[in-house]
């Protein structure tokens, strides 16, 4: 008997000192049930035993609601199996019931880090189904509001995934650089990031000098502020350690699986629907298509950073082929009129009516169009009875599909990791759940 | 410690119920309940243009029993709400609960089956913020009236029943 045991046993087999101590023949037994007892760990191989763990829905690193249920073997990820839907509203159901203006307040909601991209996405595909275009004026609008927002979802994405490894300070330099694409929001939509700014047709104001002066003060000073960004993590020993090698996931499991944007192009893939099936103005533009070959969270991080870059000359281009023009397509029909016409002529006021309650007549049809959004290709399927109101919309939202990555991305990582490859993968869980 | 040094060797008498709530009030600590587009403009109050911390509630507190009032920002779904209720029951007493923005004050925009209809139906709210989403300015509106509300309340009983807020 060791040392130990023999002070456990003195002290059992001492007289009664106070009063609620148990009998001592009952103290025995206890003693003889503690002293038979194997003090062995009864697993037969500790190893064998996994743990569940759950993660989610509310963590401040999943990036709103997602929740992940983890199989692990101590600190190593066995198995991970993402769980969506906390955040279900039900879109393409309400889409049913709204008309296809109605409707557009709704996409600012879907990915809510760049509203007016997902704007653009939805009319593109409503203006495909009525045949419709708007004019050059109203579409370099767009493009150019379009990758306003990508860089701006570009640096939520940026910042928090930093955040998430342990730079804080990246986050609140973002913010602050999201703070001023807020502002031109503000100043050319009215809105600082619920725009619903896109129209059948057109875009729902022209822009204003001050709003292209505001955009180019803008462009002047984001290179350079990202530059200071960019030098924070592109010489950081931690972040390194911590993006590097982990998440990976080959060109081949990445198109099968069905990623898209920026994390397929982590991969080596050069595909982007801007360059592949031009939308908008993208094919006058001139841009490269970012691909990085490694395909982990690192590859992923360096593929929204010079992202952003492209974006910013983007606009540019934009701002100096800006033709001037109307920004509504002439077809009294479909597009809302002028408030001012409908106050002051009987036809608009007609027009408006019609198309405020009875909505736009579309063709019987089907159509499909897809945009390259900031996380991924964003797809609105209409189909059309002829009714003022979509019969079916489906939504195919990138993140959703990005998000399928996830347990062949994090398995035989170790837990902390998790955050790392969310981080990178960018999922909007708004857009995720519909 | 100011105190102290201003009274010198003076001393002060005041209610309890004042004092406990002058230190309340400058000491809320937000659990962000985020959940969908609210959240990113309750991230915005953070940022270094809005930044909330001037109302000394910088502590954003991930972890609910740390912290005394939840920004519920966003769209509760059924599925999220017991989850929402759930953490509001792990907060320490007192707490406090702001309905931020359109979706948590009423359902909003989404009149659907899956969305609650306004978290006052399974939480008590003090303050509900209007807006889709609320700009920072008016997300600080709101725990302003807050504040002016926890510095009334008393110490026993902290909750004061009466209307919520709408800002
Ligand atoms: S109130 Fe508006 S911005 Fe806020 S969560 Fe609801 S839809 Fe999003």
């Amino acid at each position: 008997m060791s040392e130990q045991s023999k002070i456990t046993q003195d002290f059992f087999e001492s007289p009664v000192v106070t009063s609620n101590l148990p009998p001592k023949e009952q103290r025995t037994k206890l003693l003889q049930a503690l002293l038979d007892m194997d003090p062995d760990i009864s697993f037969d191989d500790p190893l064998e035993n996994d743990m569940v763990l759950n993660m989610g829905p509310s963590h401040p690193a999943t990036h709103g609601v997602l929740r992940i249920l983890l199989r692990l073997d101590g600190e190593t990820i066995v198995s991970a199996m993402p769980e969506l839907g906390y955040l279900h509203r039900g879109y393409e159901k309400i889409a049913e019931n709204e008309t296809y203006h109605e409707f557009i307040t709704h996409t600012d909601r879907l990915d809510y880090l760049q509203p007016v991209h997902n704007n653009v996405a939805y009319i593109l595909a409503v203006e495909k189904l009525l045949g419709l275009e708007a004019p050059p004026r109203a579409q370099y609008i767009r493009t150019m509001l379009s990758e306003l927002a990508r860089i701006s979802s570009h640096l939520v994405g940026f910042g928090v995934m930093a955040m998430d490894v342990g730079a804080m300070t990246l986050l609140l330099w973002c913010f602050r650089e999201r703070e001023k694409i807020h502002d031109i929001f503000d100043l050319v939509v009215g809105a600082r990031f619920t725009t619903s700014y896109a129209r059948i047709g057109g875009v729902a104001q022209d822009i204003t000098d001050e709003g292209l002066a505001a955009i180019k003060a803008f462009l002047d000073q984001f290179l350079a502020r990202l530059d200071e960004g960019e030098r924070l993590l592109n010489r950081n020993r931690i972040f390194f350690d911590r993006c590097r090698h982990v998440g990976v996931i080959s060109a081949e499991d990445a198109l099968a699986i069905g990623l898209t944007g920026p994390n397929l192009r982590g991969s080596g893939v050069a595909m982007d629907l801007r360059r592949d099936a031009p939308y908008l103005v993208y094919d006058q533009l001139d841009f490269n298509v970012i691909t990085e070959s490694e395909g982990d969270s690192l590859a992923r991080y360096y593929v929204r950073l010079a992202e952003m870059k492209e974006s910013v000359k983007m606009v540019r281009q934009c701002m100096d082929k800006l033709p001037a023009g109307p920004v509504h397509a002439h077809e009294p029909k479909k597009v809302l009129p002028r408030k001012e016409r409908i106050y002051t002529r009987m036809e608009e006021l007609i027009h408006d009516f019609m198309i405020v309650n009875f909505g736009v007549d579309p063709p019987p049809g089907e159509v499909y169009h897809a945009v390259e959004s900031s996380k991924g290709q964003l797809g609105f399927h209409i189909v059309s009875r002829g009714e003022g109101h979509p019969w079916r919309l489906k939504i195919r939202s990138p993140s959703f599909c990005n998000l399928q990555a996830l347990p062949q991305l994090l398995k035989g990582h170790l837990l902390s990791d998790i955050l790392a490859v969310l981080g990178s993968l960018d999922p909007v869980m708004g857009e995720a759940d519909k | 410690m100011g105190l102290e040094s201003a009274l010198g060797e003076g001393y002060l008498t005041t209610r309890l119920d004042a004092l406990v709530g002058w230190a309340r009030k400058n000491s809320l600590w937000p659990m962000p309940m985020g959940l969908s587009c609210c959240a990113i403009e309750l991230m915005s109050a953070g940022d270094p243009r809005h930044d909330i911390s001037r109302y000394g509630m910088e502590v954003m507190r991930f972890s609910p029993r740390q912290s005394d009032v939840m920004i519920v920002a966003g769209t509760v779904t059924y599925k999220m709400a017991h989850v929402v209720r759930k953490i509001y029951d792990q907060m320490a007493e007192p707490r406090w609960v702001i309905a931020m923005g359109a979706c948590a004050s009423s359902g909003g925009m989404f009149r659907s089956y899956s969305v609650v209809q306004g978290i006052d139906q399974f939480l008590p709210v003090d303050v509900f913020t209007a807006g889709c989403p609320p700009r920072p300015e008016n997300l600080f509106n709101a725990l302003i009236e807050l504040q002016k509300k926890v510095e009334k309340s008393s110490v026993l009983d902290y909750r004061d029943r009466k209307e919520p807020i709408i800002v």
